[in-house]
C-alpha cells in the first residue's frame, strides 16, 4: 500500500487553478522530490499534504486514510520550514521537545527523545541554547529534530537549504541523504534546485504551471524527460535542443540537422524502432545531453558514436571536463570534453556524438517521442 | 540640520568640531527648559511654607524638610477629609494596572485573531478598531454615563477600568497588530503541524515573542490612563477618584492657607509612576518602535 497517495487534487483560487488535478503516488520510505521553477505549486501542494492549506478537489491519502480534512497534528506528520520557524522564546531542547509536550508525552520519555535526536543530529551541547544563539547550518538541525522527535510517517521538507550558503548546502544536502538511507522515512521533500532533486529524490516529480510534468526516478526524467521542459529544467548545463527532421537514409533512418550553406549534419540512429520509422519524414527537435556529444569524452558503445565535424565557438574549463559550445548546424550545443581537449575556440574540430542517448520530441507538442 | 548632519558624519580630524559644541549648547537648552520647572517643583516640596513666601522661587532650600511629602500623602485636606492623597493615589493603581493589563491582552488577542486566522472583513474590523483612536473623549461622555449606569458601574473604579479598556485596546490592537503582521507565519504553522491549538499558540508563541511591542503599549497605555482627568472627573466621585482629580481638588481648594509645597509633593507622587514606567522600560520603548516600524 502506497505511504502517500495524492489523486485528482486540485486547487483553486476563486477561477484561478493553481494546481490541476495531481496524481502521485509513493511507496513505504520513498524520497520523492517536488521541484519546479518558483510559483509551480509544488509548495501549496506540500502545504496541503501538511494540512496548513485546505484542498480544492480530490484527495490525499496518507496510509489509506483520507487525510483531507483532518487537522495537521492529527496528520502524523512533521514538517522542516525554509525559515527553519524554531520558536525563539525557546531554548534547543524546548524547540524539539515542544510538540511531545503538547502530546503529553511524560516528562522523562521526552528528555530521553530530546537526547536520543541530539545525538543523531550532534547537537547535543547546544541543547540549552536559544535558536538566536546559532549558525544557519545548527538552526537547519535543529529544524530537523524537531521533525525526528517524534517519528511521524512523513516528513515534509519546504526548500530547507535554500537559506544556507553554498558549501553549507551541500553538507547538508548529505547529511539529509544519510539520515534518509538510515531511517527509512518517507520524505515529501520541496526545492526549486534541480542538482539537490537529482541527488537526494528516489522519485522526483517535476511540475510547471500547476501541472505535473513527470513523475519518475532521477535517472528515468534525465534520460527520458517527458517533454522538453523537463529536458532542459533537469541537468546542468542543460539538454541541447536541436530542430531536425527524420528521414531514410540508405534505408535506415537518421536524423538531419539542416546547416547553413554547408553540408547537413545526417545521424543515422541508434537501433531504430518501428516508432522511428512512423516518423519518418517528419520534423522533430532531438534532444542531446552535453555528454552525448564529446571528443572521446567518458564511455560510450562504439557502434552508438557517430562523427560530426564542427566549429567550436567558445571552450569553458571546469577542471573535471572542459564544456565546449560548438556550432553544430545553424544552432549552438553545449559539448563535454575531455579536461585536456584539443579545441581551439574558432576552428574546427572532430566530435562524436552518442546517440544511444538522443532523445526525440515532437516540435508541435514539445511531447516525447522517442 | 543638514549641516550636523554632514558633520557628524565625517570622521573627526580637529577634535571636537564647531557643529558639536553648537548642537550640545542647544540641547542642553532645551533640557533646561524642561527641567526647570521639575527642578522648582523638586526644591519647593522640599522647603517650609515660611521659607517660600519669604524666599526666591529658585533659590534651593535652607532647611531641607520632608514634612510637605509626609503632609500631602497622609494628612492633607481634599474637599472635606484630611488624609492626604494615598487613598486616591491607590485608586490610581486599582484603575490603571488592570486596565493596561486587560486592554493590551486584548488589543494582542484581536491581533492574533486579525493577522493570523484572517477572516473575511477583518480589515474592515481592523479600521473600525483603528478608528476608535480618533473618537475625542468629550463626544463620548453623556452615552458613556449612561450605560455605565445601565450597568450598575456608575461611579466605580471598575466602571472607570471599563471606560479605559474601551480606548486602550483601539491603540493596543493598532500597535499589536503592526507587529504581528512582521511576525512569521512559518511560526504558527510550526506550532499547528506541532499540535498547538489555537490558545496555545497565542500563549506559548506569538505571546513569549512580542516583548518589544507589549512594553510599547504598556507605556504609551499606562501614561494616558494615569494621566487622565476628564474620564476620572466625569465617571467617579468622592472615595473613588483617581490621583489627577485628587490633586485638582487639592490644589484647587479656596479655603485656608495655600500650601504651596504640599501641593508641589502631592504632584510629583502623582507623576512618580508614569516617570518610573520610562525609566525602567524606556530602552524597550525605542526598540519597540522601531520592532514595529521596520520590518524583520
Amino acid at each position: 500500500m502506497p505511504s502517500l497517495s495524492i489523486r485528482n487534487v486540485v486547487k483553486s483560487y476563486g477561477s484561478v487553478d493553481i494546481l490541476k488535478s495531481i496524481n502521485i503516488d509513493i511507496a513505504d520510505s520513498e524520497f520523492l522530490v517536488l521541484v519546479g521553477p518558483s510559483g509551480c505549486g509544488k509548495s501549496t501542494l506540500l502545504s496541503m499534504i501538511a494540512g496548513l492549506d485546505s484542498i480544492s478537489g480530490g484527495q490525499i491519502i496518507i496510509d489509506g486514510q483520507v487525510v483531507n480534512d483532518l487537522h495537521p497534528k492529527d496528520r502524523d506528520i512533521a514538517m522542516v520550514f525554509q525559515s527553519y520557524a524554531l520558536y525563539p522564546n525557546m531554548t534547543v531542547a524546548e524547540n524539539i521537545g515542544f510538540g511531545l509536550e503538547i502530546r503529553g508525552v511524560p516528562k522523562a520519555e521526552r528528555e530521553a527523545a530530546i537526547q536520543r535526536v541530539a545525538k543523531q543530529l550532534q547537537i547535543e551541547p547546544m541543547l540549552k541554547r536559544k535558536p538566536s544563539q546559532l549558525s544557519g547550518g545548527q538552526r537547519q538541525r535543529v529544524a530537523m529534530g524537531r521533525a525526528l522527535v517524534r517519528n511521524p510517517k512523513i516528513f515534509l521538507f519546504d526548500e530547507p537549504l535554500s537559506n544556507l550558503d553554498a558549501k553549507l548546502r551541500v553538507e547538508m544536502r548529505t547529511e539529509i541523504k544519510k539520515l534518509h538511507q538510515r531511517l527509512g522515512t518517507t520524505i515529501v521533500y520541496v526545492t526549486h534546485d534541480q542538482i539537490e532533486a537529482m541527488t537526494l529524490a528516489t522519485r522526483i516529480a517535476i511540475m510547471k504551471n500547476g501541472v505535473l510534468q513527470q513523475l519518475g526516478t532521477p535517472k528515468e526524467v534525465y534520460e527520458t524527460p517527458a517533454n522538453t521542459f523537463v529536458a532542459t529544467f533537469i541537468g546542468s548545463p542543460s539538454m541541447n535542443l536541436v530542430p531536425a527532421r527524420l528521414e531514410g537514409v540508405d534505408g535506415k533512418p537518421a536524423v538531419r540537422v539542416a546547416n547553413d550553406g554547408g553540408e547537413p549534419i545526417v545521424l543515422p540512429l541508434y537501433r531504430p524502432t518501428r516508432e522511428h520509422e512512423r516518423l519518418a519524414g517528419q520534423n522533430v527537435i532531438l534532444g542531446l545531453r552535453p555528454e552525448a556529444i564529446t571528443d572521446g569524452f567518458g564511455e560510450h558503445p562504439a557502434e552508438a558514436l557517430r562523427r560530426v565535424s564542427c566549429p567550436v565557438e567558445v571552450t569553458e574549463p571546469t577542471g573535471p571536463d572542459t564544456l565546449a559550445v560548438l556550432k553544430f548546424g545553424r544552432n549552438e550545443v553545449t559539448a563535454r570534453l575531455k579536461p585536456e581537449t584539443e579545441a581551439v575556440p574558432g576552428q574546427p574540430g572532430q566530435f562524436m556524438v552518442d546517440m544511444s542517448k538522443a532523445v526525440l520530441f515532437n516540435p508541435e507538442t514539445e511531447q516525447r517521442v522517442a | 540640520m543638514a549641516s550636523i548632519a554632514l558633520e557628524t558624519a565625517r570622521p573627526r580630524r580637529h577634535g571636537i568640531p564647531v557643529a558639536r559644541i553648537i548642537l550640545f549648547i542647544l540641547l542642553g537648552l532645551f533640557a533646561l527648559v524642561y527641567l526647570l520647572p521639575f527642578f522648582i517643583m523638586v526644591i519647593t516640596s522640599l522647603k517650609s511654607l515660611d521659607e517660600i513666601r519669604a524666599g526666591n522661587l529658585v533659590a534651593l532650600p535652607e532647611v531641607v524638610t520632608f514634612q510637605p511629602w509626609i503632609d500631602a500623602w497622609g494628612k492633607a485636606c481634599i474637599g472635606l477629609t484630611c488624609e492626604g492623597i494615598h487613598g486616591y493615589f491607590w485608586n490610581s493603581v486599582k484603575m490603571a494596572v488592570p486596565a493596561v493589563a486587560i486592554a493590551t491582552l486584548v488589543g494582542a488577542f484581536n491581533s492574533y485573531v486579525m493577522t493570523k486566522w484572517r477572516f473575511r472583513g477583518a480589515d474592515i474590523v481592523f479600521a473600525l478598531i483603528l478608528f476608535g483612536c480618533f473618537i475625542p473623549f468629550q463626544i463620548v461622555l453623556v452615552p458613556m454615563a449612561q450605560i455605565l449606569g445601565l450597568l450598575g458601574l456608575a461611579s466605580s473604579t471598575s466602571g472607570l477600568v471599563m471606560v479605559h479598556v474601551i480606548y486602550g485596546l483601539c491603540f493596543s490592537t493598532l500597535y499589536f497588530r503592526n507587529f504581528y503582521m512582521a511576525f512569521p507565519d512559518e511560526l504558527v504553522k510550526a506550532a499547528m503541524i506541532d499540535g498547538a491549538g489555537f490558545f496555545r499558540i497565542f500563549f506559548k508563541i506569538l505571546l513569549p515573542n512580542s516583548l518589544p511591542i507589549i512594553v510599547v503599549t504598556v507605556i504609551w497605555l499606562f501614561t494616558n490612563i494615569w494621566n487622565d482627568f476628564l474620564f476620572g472627573a466625569s465617571f467617579t466621585g468622592g472615595g473613588s477618584q483617581p490621583m489627577t482629580v485628587a490633586l485638582n481638588n487639592l490644589v484647587n481648594s479656596s479655603t485656608g492657607v495655600k500650601e504651596y509645597n504640599v501641593h508641589m509633593a502631592a504632584a510629583i507622587i502623582a507623576a512618580l509612576p508614569t516617570l518610573a514606567v520610562y525609566v525602567f522600560a524606556g530602552r524597550y520603548f525605542v526598540r519597540g518602535l522601531m520592532a514595529g516600524a521596520v520590518k524583520g
